[in-house]
């Protein structure tokens, strides 16, 4: 494969976002067709990349690599199995906030379609990057497109908000970055190929994991550093939160994957009963904070704190299962809760109000969005016949196999999910319509329309029929095992004695 | 003669000093042709350091000046810093009414003392080279006369300058009983620790070179004076004088004190991890964006420190990476703070900058990549300088110094965040002037292209300086 494809993916929306820079009008809608236009482009190059996309073997295809930082750092990216599913996740996403935002940003339209193709660049970066440096630039990087969204667009708290989640997540990250640098000192490169093969010395895994711990932890986010996410979540625009929910939380899932598993084996498995501890804690306490919630975005970002305690939860339970599960469940996740936080975004745009007691009744006067809400409340609680079932039932299938009662706690939270979700829902849309301004706002516009439904349909699709997806990840998945438990194999009895 | 031809740069500014002086006295109102001048004459002495060979270190004067690629590239850095302030603050000099002849002189004159500073190899010359510097910067802080705060500030400077001043003398003299010579070759073969005296004599030297750059604890000064000098003399300060005590501070560690690493390593370290969390968190609750520059800049220094403590060619390189970013990036900021300009008056609180982004887009977009540069965050310019500083120090396993470091930057990311807060999320207030000279626009384009294009060609400044080898 000779053209860069990757890199092209990488780049092309932030052409766009040079193009809008130069281009003079700051509100019209030509813009928003060139930032459509580019990242739609992107989404079919993306999927066009699935289809040239070789499932069967868990080597790094499309790798580039050229110089960089001389003599230190290559400029080197490429993908496998775990990594494919992210990108499309990505370019499905981006084009779809770029949809959304004719009802929600009314300010510099201009600014704020610059900021989310820059944002959907960096986020590809970080899925591709078979560098640590390259990795953390792009995963550093998007801060700055962030920090605006919330800050410019958000609501009334936005600027406490926007600061918590800057500081939060640089803080998290300067210690990676140490890591990063004392990997290079220690091994001599920081090429996560030759680094798999090289094997990072067992004294200094558990040091090194713990500092990218740190980062990724905050990113999912994990608790008890889970604090900036309501606060972003909901003073962020619509668009903004889904980015947030979909993409970025998966950047962390993502890097323990391909990082933290990847490259310091004996620390994982020292470190899984934290990381079990902590994804319980987080399946637990962010369901029951979920169900006292009386703002609605402040409830799913409370949701996507336990359904990332079950994506932790399965990949340290270092099974087949679980690790697939926890992608799919990524996933899945990723459409979901952007749909859900699409569907919030619907209401507020008509009411502007997120505060739960507003509403009640809807089903009488948006009876379209009624029946897509259903959906996206059923998949988020994994009902089977959606995608959110797959992942849920992979993972506990994974901590079933290796710890009985993790796995039990952990069925709990899928009651409990069940609970705040539904109870959500029936108070939203079912019930006495008592607030007399319900009745004047319309159902879904075909924007709206076009929006979940282009979500609904891969999470039905890949309810029923999860073969692609699992066909994709399975052997990267289970390459990935192998080497696991040969390092471990290798290495590991040192430990123990 | 052979010896003069190398000095040509040094002969050069000199005598253009000397004509620029005869220039002023025959020619009134001849400011602006001055000005002019002087900056081609600083131009003209780069394209003479660049005629010198490179990669040759020579010793001249009987081993009391040498010229490297050290020395070379230093002196660079110096003279397009004086030229690039010059040419921008020409606007701001008129509308002060401190367009004077002398400006441009005493600028000259700095340089001067500074180019000697940087390429002294004797405890003699590099006095003489710093005094030279110091007196015509205390002159320069207090140029706008008329002002109470820059009266104030340049006789400050003076009084702790000279105590400092005083200390170096001192430590020189002890340097020079208990080695026996001047010269900084002599000096570091006769390097012992076992001789107190030597050790007390690198620590006074350590204190003065400490002020000189505004190292915590010997930072009292520079909030005072950074923010009662014209604007223009801040950004002088602010990154001139820096390089040039920068590199003699690395000299002076490298060259005649090397053998005794044990003994200065540590005070480096503290004075590193002092500035580096002082400059961060004393900056927090700065409103005024003169002083928050200066706090800033100790910061920075003490990035430059972490570098220069390291003790291998690779610290030293990194640090002159850092020193070389964070020109350019203070660059930015000072043609972003000239400006900010209403009806001839001169705004310098962060509460100017409210809600700027709506009026003037370019301006915040530039203040924007700079501040987030500042604040070290990829991919832009100041993240590639810190990350060398730390490759570095991490390379010889001083994991404290790092992490302090790192975290330091996430206390000085906040009020980096706190100016952008004000440009972009807060309401706007009135537009403020739009014309500015073309000198100040290509600065402000070349300084942002720059940070934010860097992650393009990262390797280039690095293998620029890594000619740079003393050890």
């Amino acid at each position: 494969m000779n053209f860069p494809i990757l890199s092209s993916l990488i780049l092309l929306p932030t052409i766009g976002a040079l193009f809008l820079l130069f281009s003079k009008d700051k509100n019209s809608n030509t813009g928003k067709y060139v930032a459509l236009f580019t990242s739609f482009v992107n989404f079919l190059i993306s999927i066009y990349l699935w289809y040239l996309f070789d499932p069967s073997t868990s080597t790094f295809q499309f790798v580039e690599n050229r110089e960089w930082l001389k003599g230190f750092v290559n400029y080197k990216v490429g993908i496998d199995g775990i990594s494919i599913l992210f990108i499309i996740l990505t370019t499905l996403i981006t084009p779809l906030c770029i949809i959304s935002v004719n009802n929600t940003i009314k300010v510099r339209l201009r600014d704020f379609l610059i900021a989310i193709l820059v944002m959907e660049s960096l986020m590809i970066g970080v899925f591709c990057s078979l560098d640590l440096v390259v990795f953390y630039l792009f995963f550093e990087a998007g801060l700055i497109p962030m920090f605006l969204i919330i800050g410019i667009w958000g609501g009334e708290r936005r600027v406490y908000s926007a600061f918590k989640f800057f500081l939060y997540t640089l803080l998290g990250s300067v210690l990676m970055l140490v890591a990063i640098i004392s990997i290079y000192w220690i091994a001599g490169t920081t090429d996560i190929v030759q680094l798999y093969e090289l094997r990072i010395d067992t004294k200094y895994q558990n040091l090194l994991w713990l500092a990218f711990f740190s980062s990724f932890a905050v990113k999912t986010p994990m608790w008890p550093v889970h604090t900036w996410l309501p606060d972003a979540h909901v003073e962020a625009p619509t668009a903004g939160s889904v980015l947030l929910a979909a993409i970025l939380l998966k950047m962390a899932g993502y890097g323990f994957i391909r990082f933290s598993l990847g490259l310091f084996p004996v620390a994982s498995e020292l470190f899984t009963p934290l990381v079990y501890s902590l994804s319980l804690i987080a399946i637990i306490y962010a369901s029951l904070v979920a169900l006292m919630q009386e703002d609605m975005k402040k409830l799913i970002a409370y949701s996507s704190v336990a359904h990332m305690g079950f994506v932790t939860l399965g990949i340290f339970t270092i099974t087949q299962q679980g690790i697939e599960g926890s992608i799919i469940q990524m996933i899945s996740h990723g459409l979901v809760s952007a749909a859900l936080f699409l569907c919030v975004g619907v209401v507020y745009d008509r009411m502007h109000s997120r505060l739960i007691k507003t509403y009640g009744g809807l089903v009488s006067v948006m009876p379209k969005y009624s029946i897509l809400f259903m959906l996206f409340t059923l998949a988020a609680l994994g009902l089977p016949g959606t995608s959110g079932f797959i992942g849920e039932f992979l993972i506990l299938m994974g901590a079933f196999k290796d710890n009985f009662l993790v796995a039990v706690i952990a069925s709990f939270g899928v009651i409990f999910g069940a609970a705040y979700m539904l109870w959500l829902y029936r108070r939203v849309v079912f019930g006495n319509l008592v607030n007399k301004d319900l009745l004047k706002i319309p159902d879904l516009d075909n924007s709206e329309k076009f929006i979940l439904w282009s979500l609904a349909i891969p999470v039905l699709f890949f309810g029923f029929y999860p073969e692609p997806l699992i066909n994709t990840i399975e052997v990267s998945v289970n390459d990935l095992i192998e080497m696991y438990n040969f390092n471990l194999n290798m290495y590991g009895p040192e430990v123990q004695k | 003669m052979n010896n003069l031809n190398f000095i040509s740069p040094e002969i050069f500014i000199s005598l253009s000093i000397m004509f620029l002086l005869i220039l002023g006295v025959f020619r009134k109102n001849g400011s602006s042709l001055i000005h002019n001048l002087s900056i081609g004459f600083l131009l003209i002495t780069v394209i003479l350091i660049l005629n010198n060979p490179f990669d040759t270190a020579v010793t001249l004067f009987g081993n009391s000046y040498v010229i490297d690629n050290l020395s070379s590239l230093m002196k660079i850095l110096t003279l397009l810093g004086g030229a690039f302030v010059l040419s921008i603050s020409t606007k701001y000099l008129k509308i002060s009414k401190i367009f004077l002849i002398e400006y441009p002189i005493l600028i000259l004159c700095s340089i001067l003392g500074m180019m000697v500073m940087i390429s002294s190899n004797d405890l003699m010359v590099f006095y003489i080279g710093l005094e030279l510097q110091s007196l015509a910067l205390y002159v320069l802080a207090s140029f706008n006369r008329d002002q109470l705060k820059s009266s104030e500030s340049g006789l400050k400077y003076f009084v702790l300058s000279a105590l400092s001043s005083g200390l170096l003398l001192y430590g020189c003299s002890l340097i020079y009983g208990f080695s026996g010579s001047t010269n900084f070759n002599i000096i570091g073969n006769s390097m012992d620790s076992t001789h107190y005296g030597l050790t007390f004599g690198i620590v006074f030297i350590l204190v003065g070179l400490a002020f000189k750059i505004s190292a915590v604890p010997f930072h009292m000064w520079a909030p005072d004076v950074y923010e009662g000098s014209p604007t223009s003399v801040t950004l002088f300060f602010a990154i001139v004088p820096k390089v040039a005590a920068l590199t003699v501070f690395i000299r002076f560690m490298y060259v005649p004190f090397f053998n005794m690493i044990d003994q200065w390593q540590p005070i480096i370290i503290f004075l590193s991890i002092a500035s580096m969390i002082f400059g961060a968190v004393a900056a927090i609750g700065q409103g005024n964006l003169k002083r928050l520059v200066a706090y800033s800049s100790i910061g920075h220094i003490g990035y430059a420190l972490a570098g220069l403590s390291v003790g291998t060619n690779e610290g030293i390189q990194s640090s002159i990476v850092y020193i070389s970013i964070y020109m350019v990036m203070n660059l930015g900021l000072f043609s972003c703070l000239f400006m900010m300009k209403r009806n001839d008056q001169y705004f310098e609180t962060i509460d100017d900058l409210s809600g700027l982004s709506k009026n003037h887009p370019v301006l915040s977009l530039s203040l924007l990549v700079i501040l987030f540069s500042l604040a070290g965050i990829p991919p832009l310019a100041g993240f590639f300088a810190k990350f060398y500083v730390f490759k570095s120090v991490i390379e010889q396993s001083m994991y404290f110094l790092a992490i302090v470091g790192l975290l330091s930057t996430v206390i000085a990311a906040f009020y980096y965040l706190r100016i952008i807060k004000v440009i972009y999320f807060d309401e706007e207030k009135e537009k403020y002037d739009t014309d500015h000279s073309v000198w100040l626009k290509i600065s402000l384009t070349f300084s942002t292209l720059l940070i934010l294009l860097y992650f393009i060609f990262p390797s280039k400044l690095v293998e620029i300086v890594s000619r740079i080898n003393l050890i």
